[in-house]
Order: structure tokens, then sequence, then C-alpha cells
């Protein structure tokens, strides 16, 4: 897989919940080596479309291609299996279990007889690259903080080498520190040729990781960007109008400032 | 190499680290106060109910009466070992009574009636018991029909199809001299079988423990350390040792009490140290996060409701070679109760996720105990109902709130 190929492509992609269309006609591609960008308001469909490639819901309509070839992820296992990873909003970890089962399940090393050691030492080398500050692997994750989940999530996501990442909110719930660490492993993982897919509402975070936004609004494409288009047309581009609620207090700020 | 700070589990100053025996205890007493009870509600119990029945009768701990406890605890003991299968799913079977009674009826009726070898009747009494949870397993993936529904639902049609095999005679005497009656009544383990099964526990701990703790040492991965591991051992060996010193003043060890315990020996293999048993907890835990991690938590619960309903089924063959009789009241009454009663005095939560193979056997005792103490009180059943009852709503009130301070102490 050379930088710049195409990996995953989407045509036409519709899901229906009922009488609620949550995707209507997507589009999106995604290349090897780049980091892109999932933007929209509240129920623009982002995490929607997120859990359709990552074969937690079935597309309604439509096509998905991986690496060419015209693929159905019918089941999260599927996907994992083509190489897509997901780090998921909720994060998705079993709660009674530790860190070392959360990270390699459905993975684990040595089925019949689980090889415990080699799985914690890959665990920690994993959670160190994140500069990780968990305590104990070896403890239930109920006892974690907030953050310290977000990051099992994210290196659970890497364990397999998988050839897209898909991060839903990853930076949400992480500290100053932990935030830049995510960002530069989005880069890492990005200039080892992966394909990255972050939903984020923090723009500044969007801005400096990503090559293109894709905007979403109310379950459709609403343009694609880059990193430098300015704030006040992804603004637009997201709530759908350039006279919207955010443009209207900016306007009213500067209107205080210069009375 | 040795120096804890130099370890990769070691690098987070925060986290303190109990080291040698005092650590192991200050570790233990820690997650008993924060709702990790483990085995304490099962030593406390023995202890009460050892005192108290034996203050009114003292043949309650004659070794002769405690050679015929582990006899009748065998087959309740395989029953609530499937209980605790489907419990870790946060599932449950109320069917397993019936299930049981049906097989024993099964084998009744194909060995002595038709005169089907033994050995082929049981496998088939078996095999039954398996498709009826493969059936409880499909019911509950593809209909989304809440277990207790389904299995409440089997309880009646089982114990219908048990009635039903059983019609014409009402119950079938099992022959006197054949191996199955034998090993439900008098087959013991020689003296000196039953020391190596005490001693060899303790002596396989120790071996794989000094591995694993060679191989972590080697990853740059901290170990408990020697002292705790002997002393651990030692202590298990010594209480083994002793039981078995006291059962053999007395008959001795049965073997039907030793293959239930192989049986709970695999079961605690595969549920700790193989993939299917780590998604079993994980399903458990949570069912979409397993999911989502591309476990398939149909199979999942297909294997949890097939291996329940299979060793209800053995456990049947069991309680049928120990009465030498296949008949209409077989399973029926407390049986249902006492195995669930039994898997969650031991310690397997009836929330799913937590629990293990060993909480069907220290169960088990405790419920068996309790019958068997009632009994020997020459107590009317409806009395020994109502006790036992009682019993497992308090195991339930227990598991409820240890649930609650686990969760108040930021623990599973």
């Amino acid at each position: 897989m050379n930088k710049g190929d195409l990996i995953l492509k989407l045509r036409g992609v519709s899901k229906q919940f009922g009488a609620v269309t949550a995707l209507q006609d997507i589009e999106l591609d995604v290349h090897a080596g780049e980091v892109v960008a999932l933007v929209g308001d509240n129920g623009a469909g982002k995490s929607t479309l997120i859990k359709v490639l990552a074969g937690v819901h079935q597309p309604t309509a439509g096509t998905i291609e991986w690496c060419g070839q015209p693929v159905s992820l019918d089941s999260p296992g599927t996907a994992l299996e083509l190489g897509i990873a997901t780090v998921f909003q909720d994060l998705a970890l079993c709660e009674n279990l530790d860190v070392v089962s959360n990270l390699f399940l459905g993975h684990e090393i040595d089925p019949w007889a689980l090889d415990e050691v080699q799985m914690e030492v890959r665990a920690w080398t994993l959670l160190q690259e994140l500069a990780a500050r968990i305590p104990s692997v070896r403890e239930p994750i109920a006892s974690l903080s907030g953050g310290q989940r977000q990051t099992v999530a994210i290196a659970r996501s890497l364990l397999l080498d998988p050839k897209i990442i898909m991060l839903d909110e990853p930076t949400a719930a992480l500290g100053v520190a932990q935030t830049a660490e995510v960002l530069n492993l989005i880069e890492r993982v990005r200039d080892r040729g992966h394909g990255v897919i972050l939903i984020s509402h923090n723009m500044e975070d969007v801005r400096a990781v990503a090559d293109r936004i894709v905007v979403l609004r109310l379950g459709q494409n609403n343009g694609v960007f880059t990193n430098e288009t300015s704030h006040q047309e992804l603004v637009a581009a997201i709530t759908g109008a350039a006279e919207n609620s955010v443009s209207k207090r900016m306007a009213r700020k500067q209107e205080e400032a210069s009375a | 190499m040795s120096d804890a700070s130099q370890q990769l589990d070691r690098a987070d100053s925060r986290v303190r680290h109990d080291e040698g025996i005092a650590g192991a205890l200050r570790a233990l007493i820690d997650r008993v106060r924060s709702g990790d009870l483990g085995m304490l509600p099962v030593i406390v119990g023995l202890i009460v109910i050892s005192v108290v029945f034996s203050t009114l009768n003292p043949v309650f701990l004659a070794p002769n009466n405690l050679v015929n406890l582990l006899f009748d605890a065998a087959a309740i003991g395989l029953i609530s070992l499937g209980v605790v299968c489907v419990l870790l799913l946060g599932e449950i079977d109320l069917s397993i009574g019936s299930m049981s009674g049906l097989s024993s009826a099964l084998v009744g009726v194909l060995w002595v009636n038709s005169g089907v070898p033994m050995i082929v009747a049981v496998f088939g009494a078996v095999l039954a018991g398996a498709l009826v949870g493969l059936l409880y397993g499909f019911l509950r993936n593809k209909f989304e029909m809440p277990s207790f529904v389904a299995t409440l639902a089997g309880l009646l049609a089982l114990l219908g199809m048990q009635l039903y095999l059983l019609g014409s005679t009402g119950s079938i005497n099992l022959p006197y001299t054949s191996a199955l009656v034998k090993f439900g009544q008098i087959l013991i383990m020689p003296d000196w079988v039953s020391y190596l099964a005490a001693i060899l526990p303790g002596v396989l701990m120790v071996f794989f423990g000094l591995k694993t703790m060679a191989r972590r040492r080697e990853a740059n991965l901290s170990s408990a350390g020697r002292s705790v591991l002997f002393a651990k051992a030692g202590l298990l060996t010594a209480g083994l040792l002793f039981c078995v010193y006291y059962l053999n003043l007395g008959r001795g060890l049965p073997w039907m009490f030793g293959v239930f315990t192989l049986f709970v020996i695999a079961l605690d293999y595969a549920l700790r140290r193989t993939k299917w048993g780590r998604s079993m907890f994980a399903v458990g835990g949570n069912a979409e996060a397993a999911r989502r991690s591309g476990i398939s938590v149909q199979k999942i619960r297909l294997s949890a409701f097939a291996l329940c309903s299979s060793l209800a089924a053995l456990g049947g063959v069991f309680a049928a070679s120990r009465l030498a009789s296949a008949s209409q009241q077989a399973g029926t009454g407390d049986v249902n109760l006492n195995a669930i009663a039994a898997a969650v005095i031991g310690g397997t939560s009836l929330f799913g996720g937590r629990g293990s193979a060993w909480s069907a056997l220290l169960g088990v005792i405790v419920i068996q105990a309790i019958s068997n103490g009632l009994t020997l009180l020459n107590l009317s059943s409806s009395l020994r109902y109502m006790i036992t009852g009682a019993v497992l709503a308090i195991a339930v009130i227990v598991d409820s709130l240890a649930r609650r301070s686990r969760a108040r102490h930021g623990r599973a």
C-alpha cells in the first residue's frame, strides 16, 4: 500500500432507522497516509457513518469499496479483519475486565492457553508509546478515570495494526498533554501510511492534523474543505448558513468591542 | 533486573505495591472491604453451619456423615456448575431441575427398559441436554426471548416429557450391581489415591507458579514473590490433607465427588485461561462492547446454554445413580433453587460478568451441609424448603450489596 492509494471509497451510502434518514447518499474517500476529519453538528450523522464503517450498523443502500474491491461490512468482526479499527465515542470497554483483557479482547494471544505474560508486556509497551498514565494494567476498567479509559480504547485500536483508524471524539475526555499526545499519535499513524478518520467538535484539533475536512449536515455531504479554509466558512458549512448563531454571536461581540 | 523501579509495571509511583505475605494479606483485606468478597461468605457460612448443627446433633461432623454429604453434593454440584456458565452471561436457566429429571428418566428408559448399553444411554441423555440448551440459546438469540421466560417454559415442558417417559411405570429401578449405581453409592478412592489428590494441587501450584514467575522476571514484570506462593500452596495442601485424613477416618473420599471436582477444574481452566472463557466474561460484562471487539455474542450464548443443560443432564445421571432409580420426583422440589443458590453463595454474581467455576463446588458444600443438617434433625421437607429459600434470599442480598459496594469503590 503506497501513500496516496485509495483505501476506502463510499458511494451513495444511506442508512435509515425506521422513518428517520440518518445518512443519505454519503460519499467519502480515504487514502493511505491521510487524515480525514469528519465534522458536523450534533445529529449530522457522523457517529452513524462511523458505525456503518465499523460494521455495527448495516447501510440500507450504497456501495463500500475496500482497496478497489466491493465489500459488505456485515459484522464488527469483518471490519476488524479488513483492517478498520474504531475508537467509539462510548469506548465500548468491558468494565469487569482488566486493561490487558480489554486491549486483547477478541484477539487474545494463544486462544487455548492465554499467554498473559506476553499480553501484559505488549500492553505496557503500547501504553508507553501513547505516553499513557495507567497505574496498573491488572485493575478492572471500572477503576480507571475517563481519560485513562479513552487511552485504553485508543491503544486497543492500534493493537491489530489496522489500515484505517476511526476515532470518534478521541480528545473529548483528555487533558492538555494527552490531547497533544493523541494528535501526535494521529500524525504518527498517518506517517506510517495508514488512513485516519477523525470526528471532533474541536476545530482547533481538526485544523491541526486534518488533510481534508469533510462536512456532514443533516445526514448529507455538505462540502469538502482543507485546513486552510477559514473558520467562518467551516462553521457556515456545518450549520448550513452564513448567517448562523456562531456568526451572529461573533458580530455581536465585535460590536460590543468597538462600542 | 530486580530493581523494582525498572520493571514495566512498577513505573507509576502512585500505586501501592503489596509485596510479600504481609502485602498479600493487606491486599486481601482491601478487596473484601471494597465488596470483592471472594470465598469469605462460604467460609463464614460453613463455620456457622458446623457450629449450629454439631451442637444440635453431634453426628453432623462425624466422618461418615461428611462422606455422605459429599456423595449427595456431587449431583447438585454438577448442575450448579452449569448454572455458573449462564449466570456469567447475566442469563439464567430455571429448567435445570427438570432437565436433570428428564435425563435420569432417559437413562432409565434407554438403559434399563430398552437394553441400550449404559454408556450410550448416558451420552444420549447428555446430548439431549445439549440440544435443549441450544434451543434456549436460539430463542434468546433470534427472538430476544428473556432466558428466564424461555427456561421457565422449558421447566414445564421438560417435566412433562419426564412424566411421559416414565408414564407407565412411574419409576425405574437401576440394577444395584451395575457400575453406575456402585459409582453413586459405594465407590471410594483408595487412601493413597486420596492423599495423592490432596498433595497434587499444592505441588502443581508451586510448579506452575515458579514457571510463571520466571517468565515474568524474564519479561521485566513484577511478580508476587515466592514467599506468598509457598504460603498459599502450604496452606492449601495442609487444608486438603486434613480434609482427606478426616474423611478417611470414615469411608473415605467418594469417586463421585472426585469426578465432579475434575469437571470443576476443567471449567475453571476454560474460563480463566482460554479465549472462550475471556469472551464469556466480556459478554457478561458488556455484550455490545464484546460484539464490537469481534466476538460472536450469539455463539458464546449458545455455548453457555448448551453447557449448562448438558451439565444439568449429567447431574441428573449422577442423581439417578445416587438413588439407584429414575423416578417422577427426580429433579423436582428444591433441586433448581439449590443449584442456583449454590452458584450464588459460592460468589458467582446474578448480574453477569463475575464468578468462577469453584463457586459451584464451594456453594454446593454449603447448601448440602444445610440440607444434610436439617435432615439429621428430622425436620420435614416443609421446613427445609423454607430455610433453603431464606438462604437463597440472603445469598442474593449479599451479592447485591457487594455489587453496590464494588461500584462505590470503583471496581466492576
